[in-house]
């Protein structure tokens, strides 16, 4: 078991023919996900790899070769539109892994998303891999496991730093997944969170914040009334600067709020340990999970 | 991106905000000449990428010429908070009868743009969401139909109690700010204070926008505005190459692949005792060019003693990487000492290329943090 995916899920790629879009797509079926279709307006007809159909539109992957899940790689300028297209289409998880679109994109992207009822995760993701199950997006097959451990974070490679360690102390993961850097992302904490303790295959979980925002606090009250699963945390951001940018756009610190201690205080206070540094995360974890 | 006042009062200007005239002066002379082609009395306000001006005495009412010498001459050159005045936007001083606030940023929790005004204008509104929260009234605007008449309306008059003609005016403002808000691509767009004078007539006599640093492809004619001599010069250099950089006061210079993991080795570098020099974010690439590029700019900075390389190579092999490094060192001099951690993909390759160099090889992030400032001294 996972989250948000499973043995049915059916991909259908935007941006099949670009680099990255390519380079991960064959990434991702070779780890065995079902990649049905690809989409890049004007290459319609092709075929990738000689074999995965490419359309014009989302909707003839659908209608076609049934996907039911997009993936994302086009340039930021046409990042909302491809998400609103996949969601028209009838796509019912949408990924998006592009870096760079504009806010007030995604502002008018998430009531259209809310009325056709679909899941985005992302944008500026690397998306999630269930170990076994499927792989969608960027994440690195070679360092997961099968597993009980759930991981949710905002962050890519310090994820896959976590996953490593994880892997590395024998712990597999049912499902890695990251849900972004962006201040307006589809899937926050809270729905992750709400996603991993109500699966039976996730025995505990582990949740990466960084600084700006309020997400982990509420992810924080969230945990302490609903879940009874060990929880650990690492915030990442410590030593940002006040009002500087550290890379993500919604990694910043405004107006004495979204702050790492803060973040520590909220998760403290509800009772979830907080790892000082990547490495502790483990160790944490197996201190509080009685197995 | 940050602008200055007065370029947020053109772009206020152009949508049909009331925003008083007003010129830039960089000199004594200047500032006098506009002062006599407004008319007395004028404001002398500084121009700086910062809160606390007014605080700061660089913003002053000028009731005489020789008000305007005076204060003009000592304000232009003011350090406000690190930041130099180069310019002082000179306007006419408007009598002002009540105040309030009128601002607009994007809300990550209702994921619209949140409207927020309140009686308390000229304040920071951070100072007032602490002091008294509940002197500011929040709308999140439906991003579907904007802002409605009605909805800008009724929160006019709650401004403006039973005077319908200046909560219609109040709310004219909130509807334009919000087609500013939109047309610019801002992530904050600020009237504060929006005025009456007494004859019951609304001024946006001061502004503030930010824009959305992911939009900046859309709006070629923003980097006309960026005020290049106000940006740190190794982040106007990072910048331009393309990286995400964010200068810090250590010694330990950082190049780590991801945002979030950049994060969290200067972190590290802290835990141990050190001070990191630099958040720099290098990306998946392995490309030697770019790690050149992001070399010449951390070892800009005297202060840094040691660079630190820390790489996750997922989707990115470590091989490809070590190569990149090597290559990059053997383009220019470096006379600091670089440890490199190497983890991921291909990570025995990677180190195996890295051990035939004078690099220092690391394996895990702490041993690297920890070699790095013993190297630091």
């Amino acid at each position: 078991m996972a989250i948000f995916v499973d043995k049915d899920t059916r991909v259908v790629v935007q941006g099949i023919t670009g680099r990255d879009g390519g380079f991960h797509t064959s990434e991702m079926m070779a780890y065995g996900t079902k990649v049905v279709a690809g989409c890049t307006p004007g290459r319609g007809g092709q075929k990738f790899e000689n074999k995965v159909p490419v359309f014009d539109t989302v909707r003839e992957a659908v209608l076609n070769e049934g996907a039911n899940t997009s993936v994302i790689f086009v340039p930021p300028a046409g990042a909302a539109g491809a998400i609103m297209e996949a969601a028209d289409a009838g796509c019912k998880l949408v990924v998006c892994i592009t870096e760079g679109v504009p806010t007030v994109d995604m502002v008018r992207v998430m009531p259209y998303l809310k009325e056709r009822g679909v899941r985005l995760v992302g944008p500026n993701c690397p998306g999630l891999l269930a170990p076994g199950i499927a792989k969608l997006g960027i994440l690195p097959a070679s360092i997961v496991k099968e597993g009980p451990v759930g991981l949710v974070s905002r962050s890519g490679t310090l994820t896959y730093e976590v996953v490593f360690q994880l892997t590395a102390a024998g712990l597999g993961q049912t499902t890695c997944l990251g849900i972004g850097g962006d201040p307006i992302i589809g899937t926050n904490f809270l729905d992750a969170i709400e996603a991993f303790n109500a699966d039976p295959a996730t025995e505990a979980f582990v949740m990466i914040g960084e600084i700006g925002g309020d997400a982990e606090e509420k992810a924080a009250a969230y945990i302490k009334a609903h879940v009874k699963k060990p929880v650990v945390s690492f915030i990442a951001g410590q030593t940002a600067p006040p009002g500087k940018r550290m890379g993500h756009a919604g990694a910043i610190v405004s107006g004495g709020t979204g702050t790492a201690a803060e973040k520590k205080r909220a998760l403290n206070d509800a009772g979830i340990p907080v790892a000082e540094r990547p490495m502790d995360i483990v160790p944490a974890l197996k201190s509080i999970w009685k197995r | 991106m940050n602008i200055h006042e007065y370029q947020a009062k053109e772009i206020f200007a152009r949508h049909g905000l009331p925003v008083p005239p007003g010129e830039v002066a960089t000199t004594v002379g200047e500032a006098v000449a506009l002062a006599g082609k407004f008319g007395l009395p004028v404001m002398v306000k500084s121009q700086v990428l910062t809160g606390g001006r007014g605080k700061a005495g660089g913003v002053k009412f000028c009731k005489t010429i020789d008000d305007v010498k005076e204060n003009a001459s000592n304000i232009l050159g003011m350090d406000i908070k690190g930041h130099i005045v180069r310019r002082v936007l000179v306007t006419p001083a408007l009598d002002i009868a009540s105040e309030f606030y009128i601002g607009m940023l994007i809300d990550r929790t209702s994921q619209r743009v949140l409207l927020m005004c309140s009686a308390e204008g000229g304040m920071e509104i951070e100072q007032v969401a602490k002091d008294k929260p509940e002197a500011i009234l929040k709308l999140a605007i439906d991003p579907r139909y904007g802002l409605l008449d009605h909805e800008a309306l009724e929160l006019g008059l709650k401004m403006c109690p039973g005077e319908v003609k200046k909560a219609r005016q109040m709310a004219n403002a909130m509807q334009k700010l919000y087609t500013v808000f939109l047309a610019a691509d801002a992530s904050l767009a600020e009237i504060n204070p929006f005025i009456f004078t007494p004859d019951g007539v609304g001024h946006a006599i001061d502004g503030k926008v930010s824009f959305d640093d992911n939009a900046m492809y859309r709006h070629a004619d923003y980097e006309a505005l960026r005020d290049l001599e106000a940006e740190d010069p190794a982040e106007r250099q990072a910048r331009e190459a393309n990286l995400s950089f964010v200068k810090l006061e250590g010694n330990v210079g950082c190049l780590v692949n991801g945002a979030g993991l950049a994060m969290a080795t200067m972190d590290l570098v802290k835990y141990y005792g050190g001070q990191p020099a630099n958040f720099l974010d290098i990306g998946g690439s392995s490309n030697p060019e770019k790690v050149v590029n992001a070399l010449r700019i951390i070892l800009q900075d005297k202060a840094v003693k040691v660079i630190l390389f820390n790489i996750f190579g997922g989707i990115t092999r470590c091989d490809d990487v070590a190569n990149g490094i090597i290559k990059a060192t053997e383009m220019m001099t470096i006379d600091v000492p670089i440890v490199v951690r190497l983890t991921g993909t291909n990570e025995a390759e990677g180190r195996a290329l890295l051990s035939k160099t004078k690099l220092h090889p690391a394996e895990t992030m702490d041993e690297a943090v920890q070699k790095a400032i013993a190297l630091a001294g």
